[in-house]
C-alpha cells in the first residue's frame, strides 16, 4: 500500500502540541473559534493558523452557522495515527511491565547485598 | 511477587520525524540502566510478552554493536541491530537502530533511527525517556508500517480476549 502524502502530513499536523490541544477540545464536540481561543489560550490569529493546518490534512472540518464558523474533528483522517500511537504505546507498556519485574528482583538482590555487608 | 507498576508508557510525536517514549520506574537509575544494558536482563523484558528473545548482544562502548532478535509466538523472527554512539553510564545512551525487516528499497542508512535513552532519577524513582529520531520519512514510515501490522495482530488478540471474557 502506498503511503499517501496526506498521511505524512497528518503526522506533522498532530506533532504540534497546540494543534493536539485543539484536537482534544474538538474531540468533545463541535466548537466555534472563540471557544478554542479561550481554551487553548492563544490569540485568534494563531489559533486560526493551526486550524488551517489541521483543515489542510482533513483533520478538522468547518461549517458556517450564521456569523460563526464551527469546527469539528474529522476522526477518520487521524485514526491511522491514533491507532499506531496506541499500539506502539501498548508494546512499550508491555515491555516496561516486564522491566518492572526485573527491577524488583534487582532491588531485592541489592538490599540482600547491603544486609550482608 | 508483587510488582509496583509505576504507570504505563506514554508515546508522543514531538515532530513528524521523532517519537518520544516516556515511563517512570520505581527503582534507582543505576538499576534501570543495568536492566537496560545487561544481555541476560534485556532478554527478560524486551520481548514485551510477544515472544522469546533468542539473541541479546550488547557491546557497550562507543562504536560497539548491539543486536536483539526475538521469535514471536506465531513464529516470526524479528531482529534489530545498531551501534552505540555515546554512552554516559547511568545517564544517557545514544545508539543507532536498524530494523532487519526493512521493506525492499529502503537502505539501512535511510532506515536507521538514532535513539537517545535518558535516565533521570528523583526521590529514588527513575524516568526513562527514549527519543527515536528517524533519519528520513522512509524510516519513519517503515516504523509506522511495521507497527500497523502488529496493530492488526494486537486487535485480533484483544478480540479473542473480549470473546473469552463473554463465556
Amino acid at each position: 500500500m502506498a503511503r499517501a502524502a496526506t498521511t505524512a502530513d497528518a503526522f506533522n499536523a498532530v506533532a504540534e502540541p497546540r494543534r493536539r490541544q485543539i484536537l482534544d477540545v474538538l474531540a468533545g464536540g463541535e466548537r466555534p473559534v472563540n471557544d478554542l481561543v479561550r481554551v487553548v489560550g492563544l490569540a485568534q490569529p494563531q489559533v486560526s493558523k493551526h486550524l488551517r493546518v489541521l483543515r489542510e490534512v482533513g483533520a478538522v472540518d468547518v461549517r458556517g452557522d450564521g456569523r460563526q464558523r464551527l469546527y469539528r474533528l474529522n476522526g477518520h483522517a487521524l485514526k491511522p495515527i491514533h491507532d499506531w500511537v496506541k499500539n506502539y504505546e501498548r508494546s512499550w507498556s508491555d515491555r516496561f511491565d516486564q522491566l518492572d519485574v526485573v527491577l524488583e528482583e534487582l532491588k531485592q538482590k541489592e538490599e540482600g547485598d547491603d544486609s550482608d555487608a | 511477587m508483587t510488582v509496583t507498576r509505576s504507570g504505563s508508557a506514554t508515546v508522543t510525536l514531538p515532530t513528524d520525524e521523532q517519537i518520544l517514549i516516556t515511563r517512570e520506574f520505581d527503582a534507582p537509575r543505576e538499576l534501570v540502566y543495568e536492566a537496560f544494558t545487561t544481555p541476560d536482563l534485556v532478554k527478560r523484558w524486551w520481548h514485551a510478552n510477544r515472544g522469546e528473545m533468542t539473541i541479546a548482544e550488547i557491546d557497550l562502548r562507543v562504536g560497539g554493536k548491539w543486536r536483539y532478535v526475538m521469535v514471536t509466538d506465531d513464529g516470526f523472527e524479528v531482529g534489530f541491530h545498531g551501534e552505540y554512539r555515546e554512552i554516559v553510564p547511568n545517564e544517557r545512551i545514544v545508539s543507532t537502530e536498524v530494523y532487519e525487516g526493512l521493506p525492499e528499497g529502503v537502505s539501512q542508512e535511510d532506515g536507521a533511527t538514532v535513539n537517545t535513552a535518558t535516565f533521570t532519577e528523583a526521590d529514588g524513582r527513575t524516568t526513562l525517556t527514549i527519543l527515536v529520531q528517524t533519519t528520513s520519512k522512509a524510516s519513519r514510515d517503515a516504523i509506522i508500517d511495521s507497527g500497523m501490522e502488529t496493530g492488526l495482530q494486537d486487535a485480533l488478540d484483544l478480540l479473542e480476549q473480549a470473546a473469552l471474557s463473554l463465556r
